[in-house]
């Protein structure tokens, strides 16, 4: 592994990997959203420096803009106690270690043995490029990708608009109001 | 060659969504980790972009726009456990087994 490398990896889990360990372990639920932003925007300078620029501001867009706002709501809305800390069990943390750790010795032992020198730097395709290839090549996945959008938003809408459950055996309070009249 | 440094990142992040999704039992904490691992997923994505030529760019915006679906609908889902249960811890959500 050569100094560059070595370099750009470091620098790599600044950016991304110690947020991403902060996420999972931070025990307060806003701060692991925040550290995710943390994580998220590391990832788009990670590709500014993959000359991917567009997908660095849709990065930023997107995921920082919208997910994680989205998350805050989420979080805010569903607190229970005063405070938003979790506890983490203890007996879970070990398999949670485990399973970590046999993925990355399985999966980074593959990317250590395997012979990645053919792999040349290539200039990414430009952002025009880009454009063409999604309404052209990948039109029919585009068009899927919206439907699947739509079908997304809809779906968080029916859901979250829901009534609370009523308990076991009882009538809703319009349906009684519609029986006895007391509703035009 | 730096790919090789990011595929070691990116396995590394992904490994690191897989702790969360094992020790977190709030339903909300699960979905970050989703986001750390589908994060992971993309910049393998735009590594080989990036060295090897692969078409990588178009698969990001895909992977982004289903990873947006998936949180609006998964939030959806919370806030309905939290209305049912008052709490968004998963073992809550056992009425939703098969």
């Amino acid at each position: 592994m050569s100094g560059a490398e070595l370099g750009f990896g470091l620098l790599a889990f600044l950016l991304v990997g110690f947020p991403a360990i902060r996420v999972v372990t931070s025990t307060d639920l806003v701060r692991a959203v925040l550290w995710l932003a943390a994580t998220l925007l590391g990832t788009a300078v990670v590709y500014g420096l993959l000359h991917a620029p567009f997908l660095a501001g849709v990065q930023v867009l997107t995921y920082v803009g919208g997910v994680v706002t989205l998350m805050i709501f989420g979080v805010m809305v569903t607190r229970k106690y005063d405070g938003t800390t979790v506890a983490i069990d203890g007996t879970n943390r070990l398999r949670g270690a485990l399973a970590a750790l046999a993925f990355f010795g399985l999966v980074g032992s593959a990317v250590v043995r395997t012979d990645l020198s053919q792999l040349g730097a290539v200039e990414p395709p430009s952002t025009q490029d880009l454009a063409f290839a999604l309404l052209d090549r990948y039109l029919i996945a585009f068009e899927v990708a919206s439907v699947l959008l739509l079908a997304a938003i809809i779906s968080a809408v029916v859901l979250a608009r829901r009534r609370d459950p009523l308990p076991e055996g009882a009538e809703a309070p319009e349906r009684v109001a519609l029986r006895e009249g007391s509703v035009p | 060659m730096t790919l090789r440094a990011l595929l070691l990142v990116a396995t590394a992040l992904f490994a690191t969504g897989i702790y969360g999704l094992v020790t977190r039992r709030q339903a909300v904490a699960l979905l970050l980790s989703i986001e750390v691992m589908a994060n992971a997923a993309n910049l393998v994505f735009v590594a080989f972009a990036r060295f090897g030529g692969a078409p990588g760019h178009p698969l990001v915006l895909f992977a982004l726009a289903i990873t947006v679906a998936e949180v609006a609908v998964g939030l959806a889902l919370v806030l309905l456990l939290y209305r049912r249960h008052g709490d968004t811890l998963l073992e809550l959500a056992s009425e939703a087994k098969g």
